[in-house]
């Protein structure tokens, strides 16, 4: 018979040899390679302590950016909601009223921005159709969470802070091939 | 027996109790960690600095359990099952000398709570009567696969009792007494008996992981075939006590090995230093406590190396492997101590 790999042995039902009759040599052989590992590093990491490095371009829980003033970039045009393949976002457009001109960067904003993290599959689609560079992916984990609710997360999470000392870092994922690809799009009016 | 050895005998005994106690409390800690170690992981280290609260979280998990009795179990025998299970493993640390003697006040007090005459065949009784744990909760459970895990069980420790009460003989040949004390005060130095009787130390050490039901002879409660076997009804602290049990009998049978066959509280080169006979006393039991670990040690390694062995496996090697070979043993033996003793 043809075998597929080189990798398959054939079984045999012989009887055993004295040797393997009395299980000793083979007990002693299988203990030394226990006690190696014993002794040998482990594979685990501690996690919330010590983590593991994460590739640039690592897909983990969204941000939604300010701008270099502070205002958001989001203009709830709901992009990124139609591009989401699992309907994980929703939000709600509101008009920006004669004095928040040093909130929000442009004429419309987005009053209520949702995105449900059991929903999301972190495909990076958002970010992708985004017309402002206003929502990234980051190398952020998302906490468990006992219950749903929390899962869904409002604009006090996701908007970043407005120190500047303390706004998340996204240029691993804005190099220059992505700005590239964006001017492609026509996206050249929001630079 | 006048009433300061009384307070010291029942003090001692409350000890032995905690200490039993204890180490079995640890060992639940020391097998998750042994077995972490050689699967490559860390083990246990959340609770408390390296983990070491874990035993007491685990505990305190046990007694906040919902206790789930089935309707169909025989109630009183559910609950007698596990009470005895625990109570026979306790029972047995009563004859083992855990050191030599102490002399306070100008009296001397005896490390071993009782030194019976017959403390080999006492420890034997009550391994016997621990079987009784495991088949009334398996009986009572009505449940098939707790009744498979306790015929499996009771089976089982028929069978490799019978080699290791000829192993057992065999060492009584060269020691000559069935006291424990004895046997131990006779192996001072480095006259172990693992070297007079090394084919003995192998099939007891092979009758006691069955004995404990431990891997690879864990088939009462493989949970593959029987859903963990006669435990599979019970919940809360009963199933507790049948899984402390388990490690409360790993702690005596190291105890009793190390009793049998490595010399006990026995420390080589001890006694020509020159120190104090307490202190030489305490070291002695120290020593015998490092060789109780390490062959709880050896009972952990050997469960996270070899599989099971499948039942007709266990039996064929039970009947037809370790009896006959212990048989030899015997026979070899006398043979060997009736042609020395003739000259």
């Amino acid at each position: 018979m043809q075998t597929l790999t080189n990798r398959s042995k054939m079984v045999s039902d012989k009887k055993m040899t004295f040797m393997e009759w009395i299980y000793l040599p083979a007990i002693f052989k299988g203990m030394s390679i226990t006690i190696r590992h014993f002794f040998g590093k482990k594979a685990t990491i501690n996690y919330p302590e010590q983590k593991r490095e994460f590739s640039k371009v690592y897909r983990g829980q969204h941000v939604l950016k300010r701008d270099d003033q502070g205002r958001e970039r989001c203009t709830a045009c709901g992009l990124c909601a139609v591009a989401c393949p699992a309907e994980a976002i929703t939000m709600r457009a509101a008009e920006r009223k004669p004095g928040e001109e040093n909130l929000y960067r442009e004429e419309k904003y987005a009053a209520v921005y949702e995105i449900n993290m059991l929903r999301c599959i972190f495909c990076g689609d958002c970010e992708d159709a985004c017309p402002k560079e206003a929502i990234f992916l980051t190398d952020r984990i998302v906490a468990s969470q006992y219950e749903r609710k929390p899962f869904v997360y409002g604009k006090d999470i996701l908007v970043e802070p407005l120190d500047l000392n303390l706004r998340i870092d996204i240029s691993a994922r804005q190099t220059e091939a992505v700005h590239q690809f964006k001017l492609v799009k026509r996206y050249a009016h929001n630079k | 027996m006048d009433l300061t050895e009384l307070i010291f005998k029942t003090v001692f005994l409350i000890i032995i109790f905690a200490v039993t106690l204890v180490v079995a409390m640890y060992s639940t800690y020391g097998e998750r960690k042994v077995a972490a170690f050689m699967q490559d992981r860390r083990g246990p280290n959340r609770a408390g600095p390296f983990g070491l609260l874990q035993p007491l979280a685990d505990g305190l998990k046990m007694f906040m359990k919902e206790e789930i009795i089935p309707l169909t179990a025989n109630r009183s025998l559910f609950i007698i099952g596990p009470s005895l299970a625990m109570t026979t493993a306790l029972l047995t640390g009563v004859v083992i000398p855990w050191g030599g003697t102490l002399t306070i006040g100008g009296r001397e007090f005896s490390l071993q709570v009782a030194d019976l005459n017959i403390g080999i065949l006492y420890v034997f009784a009550m391994v016997s009567i621990g079987v009784y744990g495991i088949m009334i909760g398996g009986w009572a459970s009505n449940n098939k696969y707790a009744l498979l895990g306790a015929i499996r069980a009771a089976s089982q420790m028929i069978s490799y009792e019978l080699a290791m009460g000829m192993s057992i003989i065999a060492l009584v040949l060269t020691t000559g007494s069935l006291s424990l004390h004895d046997i131990v005060s006779q192996q001072h130095g480095l006259h172990w008996n693992i070297f007079y009787q090394p084919l003995g130390f192998l099939i007891f050490l092979t009758c006691a992981f069955a004995e404990t039901n431990r891997a690879p002879f864990d088939l009462p409660e493989c949970e593959t075939e029987l859903i963990g076997g006669y435990h599979t009804e019970y919940s809360s602290m009963k199933l507790g006590f049948y899984l402390f049990a388990e490690y409360i009998n790993m702690f005596i049978s190291s105890a009793v090995i190390a009793t049998l066959y490595f010399g006990g509280y026995n420390m080589p080169f001890i006694g020509s230093i020159g120190l104090s006979p307490n202190i030489v006393t305490l070291l002695g039991t120290a020593f015998f406590f490092i060789k109780i670990f390490g062959l709880i040690f050896l009972f952990m390694w050997i469960r996270w190396t070899l599989p099971r062995f499948r039942y007709d496996q266990l039996m064929n090697m039970g009947w037809k492997g370790l009896i006959p070979l212990a048989m030899f043993n015997i026979v070899a033996t006398g043979i060997y101590y009736f042609f020395t003793e003739l000259k």
